[in-house]
């Protein structure tokens, strides 16, 4: 029996609409882009879900190490003033 | 004393410092009521449990595509046809969500389909109950996905994330389904006396199966318990038969026709529904692979599997050229 195994996972991403960033939805196993994009639209826009769809072999995302993630994003702890919620002098004064 | 075998991780019987943090790291997650994602550590029992009620999750989509699909070519009207090849081909894509999330646990696509092919894999047992008439497609929609529903729903928060994610999806398109199988048996409720005992043979003959669905009492489901603690369950089996058998017992009332269960009542008392008791040993012996039509679905699945073998063979054949002609 034929089996699959060479087929690539694709990650999908969709752009519901215009203005707007595309977004993952999932992944699907294809065996080129082409097949991926065409899958891409069966299973992810049924609905009119998209107006545009790109898909990215997954070997080919580089992520951050999910083991280092405390020290990876540790910079931005303790650092409150980046926020405007931590001005709290002018509260009250308008437009601002 | 010094191990004569080298240990591979894991298998010691003491844990090691890493893991006791990394099993402190899962627990929290656990309790925060977070999600835990594909890459972080997570006990061996919670990813085998994960991976073996996905993969089922996605066999039962995948076979459920068969008592509908035969009904296409009968169903009554151009509408009825195509509202019914959107559904079966919506199931094709939930059990493709449902691969995708059970692949990030480290078992592939093509192991996940063999276990379904050789019958090691289970599926929901729903599907090995013949669709007999054209009363079975609105009984299906309305009693099956109306089951699958109810216990979806809660699927959507399970801890482990991909899992949660698909299941949004799936329940966002799964609501279409149970609506359309109410409609066909209201059409049938509403037409001649014929039409009508068609529409409560087929409520006759699904009510307990889909019942059913929700799995074995709280008592007799032992790994239940653990799949609650990890939050991959958020109700118990009883309690989510309690919640739908409540549900339909109203619905039925605006088809004009009856549940087979003259024992169906609310206790006031104790502040549930009570209904019949359920064959749980028809229920064991169709998980065995005794039901009706058992053997003709894993068959149609089998020939459907070879009947694809050139189309794959194709496209990988073509994907190879495309590749090779790229580098030339």
């Amino acid at each position: 029996m034929s089996q699959q195994s060479n087929w690539p996972l694709w990650e999908v991403f969709v752009r519901s609409s215009r203005g707007l960033s595309h977004v993952h939805a999932g992944s699907l196993h294809a065996p080129d882009a082409q097949m991926a994009v065409r899958n891409a639209r069966d299973l992810y826009t049924r609905r009119n879900e998209g107006v545009s769809l790109w898909v990215v072999k997954s070997t080919d995302i580089i992520s951050s190490d999910p083991d280092e993630k405390d020290a990876f994003f540790e910079s931005p702890q303790g650092k409150d003033y980046r926020h405007a919620t931590y001005y709290k002098a002018s509260e009250g004064v308008k437009h601002l | 004393m010094a191990p004569t075998t080298p240990q591979e991780p894991g298998l010691s019987a003491v844990p090691s410092y890493e893991e006791e943090q990394s099993q402190a790291r899962f627990d929290a997650l656990i309790d925060q009521d977070s999600r835990v994602e594909p890459r972080d550590w997570m006990p061996e029992k919670y990813r085998k449990t994960l991976s073996r009620q996905i993969s089922q999750h996605a066999h039962s989509e995948i076979i459920g595509m068969q008592p509908e699909a035969n009904w296409i070519t009968r169903a009554p009207s151009l509408k009825r046809k195509s509202i019914l090849m959107a559904k079966v081909q919506d199931e094709a894509g939930h059990g493709l969500y449902l691969y995708s999330a059970a692949e990030t646990l480290g078992t592939t696509r093509d192991e996940y389909n063999e276990q379904l092919l050789s019958g090691k894999a289970k599926y929901s047992s729903i599907f090995n109950y013949p669709a007999r008439t054209w009363a079975d497609m609105g009984a299906i929609g309305w009693l099956v996905d109306g089951a699958a529903i109810a216990n979806q729903v809660p699927l959507c928060r399970a801890s482990y994330g991909p899992y949660g994610r698909a299941m949004v999806r799936v329940c966002k398109e799964e609501s279409f389904h149970q609506r359309q199988g109410f409609e066909i048996l209201l059409s049938l409720s509403r037409g001649t006396e014929a039409q009508k005992k068609m529409a409560q043979d087929a409520i006759n003959r699904f009510y307990e199966p889909a019942l059913m669905m929700f799995g074995p009492p709280d008592e007799q489901s032992p790994n239940s318990q653990q799949s609650m603690a990890w939050k991959i369950k958020r109700f118990s089996n009883d309690e989510l038969r309690q919640r739908f058998v409540g549900m339909i017992a109203e619905q039925v009332k605006v088809l004009g026709l009856t549940l087979p269960d003259p024992e169906l009542h609310f206790d006031e008392e104790k502040k549930q529904w009570i209904h019949k008791d359920l064959n749980w040993d028809e229920f064991m012996a169709v998980i065995k692979g005794n039901g009706p039509v058992n053997a003709q679905r894993m068959e149609r699945r089998r020939e459907a599997h070879r009947e694809g073998a050139w189309v794959r063979e194709a496209a990988a054949a073509y994907a190879a050229k495309q590749a090779q002609s790229e580098v030339a």
